[in-house]
């Protein structure tokens, strides 16, 4: 669970910088070239190949973790006092199933695209072979507001999920030292207002610029 | 000394298979009772009036033994925190208040009768805890192991865990990770009890999944209603233990 959490979350950062160049006012030259870069480079298919797996274990360890614990609660209580949780920790799995559908959706929007092969070829100087144009589909989608509401609240959510995540990983992982806890507190926090912000920022950029 | 006219509504359950229910019953206490002396006049009253006193669980009355499991106005051991239900005294409530009051709730720790449950899932984890190595014969000299200060008080912190079953009780998961890692933590932490810790963190950890518990995913409602201070440190130890386990045997 920590284990596969914390690959998602230096993946997310790594993906976070490849959609950046979606910024870029080139017409999506940049984002189309780290596009076929990303789709033909052994090493990165490999990358991606292990992180689809990672978050299929992901999801399933949560799911049969939430299913372990529910029934080791058994019963509930008339009145809750809900004392030292907060909502982001007794939501994770809630928070996960939203994002496994964003995932979902997002894969058949982009990546399946891509992978079909029904996207345009463009050519830029420079460069020796066509690469597909994956940025028409982002503006397309981008283009749409319910789309672009629908990508930023699924943000929101994963930032629900990593306030609670990156913290909890440290702690079962063991590392938890009175001199680090802040620290981990600070970046848990800074990650996860600054990573899903930058992910949403993009579609409410390319929506108003379209 | 003022008296306090109490609604309580109180869970009901004959046995572990009965479904139980809540029973409202009004009380009149003083603000000086503890929680469970106010109980007693209620069960007096019960009795005197040819009905079955509540159930519930008690023994040393100081905050010692870990016996006095309730879950009052949702919380194990009631509003003050780090306090005992036999320690909170009654000024911390209100003449004509409502309170609720609830058995422990896990699927480890079954209802055997009223706000009695049967916790005896934590003798086993500390069972399969096993020795430490200390010889036998006369008592050593206190003083003749060294240990540092810091380390002796950490220990001392995790054995002051007087095994009661609020962090279960409390966690939504129905978790004992807090208890276990503080039996883990008092004995490993110091010389005498080192020697054993890994095998110690396997055997423990091993027996609380056996038992259902549920495992911990770091919410902290545990060491919010501990009524001894024991901190989340002790798990992040635990499941250091338990890495270095599973990557050693
Ligand atoms: C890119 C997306 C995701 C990232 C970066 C991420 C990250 C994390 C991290 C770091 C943890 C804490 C692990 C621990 O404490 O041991 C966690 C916990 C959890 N995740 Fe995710 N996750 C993601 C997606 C998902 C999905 C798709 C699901 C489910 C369908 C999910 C379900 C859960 C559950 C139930 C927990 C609770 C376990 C706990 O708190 O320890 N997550 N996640
Ligand atoms: S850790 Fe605290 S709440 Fe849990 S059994 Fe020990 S004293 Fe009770
Ligand atoms: S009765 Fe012993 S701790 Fe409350």
């Amino acid at each position: 669970m920590s284990l596969s959490g914390l690959f998602l979350i230096v993946f997310l950062l790594i993906h976070l910088l490849g959609n950046l160049q979606l910024l870029k006012a080139d017409g999506g030259q940049a984002f189309n070239i780290y596009g076929y870069f990303m789709t033909h480079n052994p090493l990165i298919k490999m990358v991606s190949y292990g992180l689809y797996l990672f978050i299929l274990i992901h999801a399933i360890q949560g799911t049969l973790l939430w299913l372990k614990n529910r029934s080791a609660k058994g019963s509930s209580y008339a009145v809750n006092s809900n004392a030292g949780t907060n909502m982001f920790s007794r939501y994770m799995m809630h928070f996960g199933i939203i994002i496994f559908i964003f995932i979902i959706i997002h894969m058949i929007q982009f990546w399946l695209k891509m992978k079909m092969g029904v996207l345009d070829q463009v050519s830029y100087d420079g460069v020796d072979h066509t690469v597909a144009n994956l940025y028409a589909p982002c503006q397309l989608a981008f283009s749409n507001i319910g789309y672009v509401l629908f990508y930023v609240l699924s943000m929101l959510i994963l930032a629900f999920h990593l306030n609670h995540g990156f913290q909890s990983a440290f702690q079962t992982l063991g590392w938890n030292h009175p001199k680090y806890n802040g620290l981990i507190k600070i970046v848990g926090l800074l990650y996860s207002i600054l990573i899903p912000l930058g992910f949403a920022i993009i579609p409410i950029f390319m929506f108003l610029n379209k | 000394m003022s008296a306090l006219h109490l609604n309580l509504k109180v869970w009901r359950q004959k046995n572990q298979q009965s479904k139980g229910e809540f029973q409202t019953y009004q009380v009149e206490a003083n603000e000086h009772m503890s929680f469970l002396e106010m109980m007693d006049v209620l069960n007096q009253d019960l009795i005197e009036k040819k009905k079955e006193p509540v159930a519930f669980d008690h023994d040393c009355r100081e905050g010692i033994c870990g016996a006095c499991s309730m879950v009052i106005n949702g919380k194990p051991h009631g509003p003050l925190s780090g306090t005992t239900t036999c320690q909170l005294h009654m000024r911390h409530f209100k003449d004509g208040e409502t309170i609720v009051v609830e058995p422990f709730r896990a699927k480890a720790f079954p209802i055997v009768r009223d706000l009695v449950v049967d916790r005896s899932s934590f003798d086993r984890i500390i069972q399969a805890g096993g020795f430490i190595s200390v010889n036998t014969g006369q008592a050593i000299d206190g003083n003749a192991i060294p240990i540092d200060k810091d380390t002796a008080s950490k220990s001392f912190d995790a054995a002051a865990c007087i095994g009661c079953g609020a962090c279960v009780a409390a966690c939504p998961n129905g978790s004992a990770m807090l208890f276990t890692s503080a039996k883990i933590s008092h004995l490993g932490l110091l010389p005498q009890g080192k020697m054993e810790h890994t095998r110690r963190v396997n055997n423990m950890v091993s027996q609380m999944d056996e038992e259902g518990f549920g495992f911990c995913s770091n919410i902290g409602a545990c060491e919010a209603e501990c009524p001894k201070g024991i901190s989340l440190e002790n798990i992040a130890r635990m499941n250091r233990g338990y890495i270095k386990a599973s990557l050693l045997d």
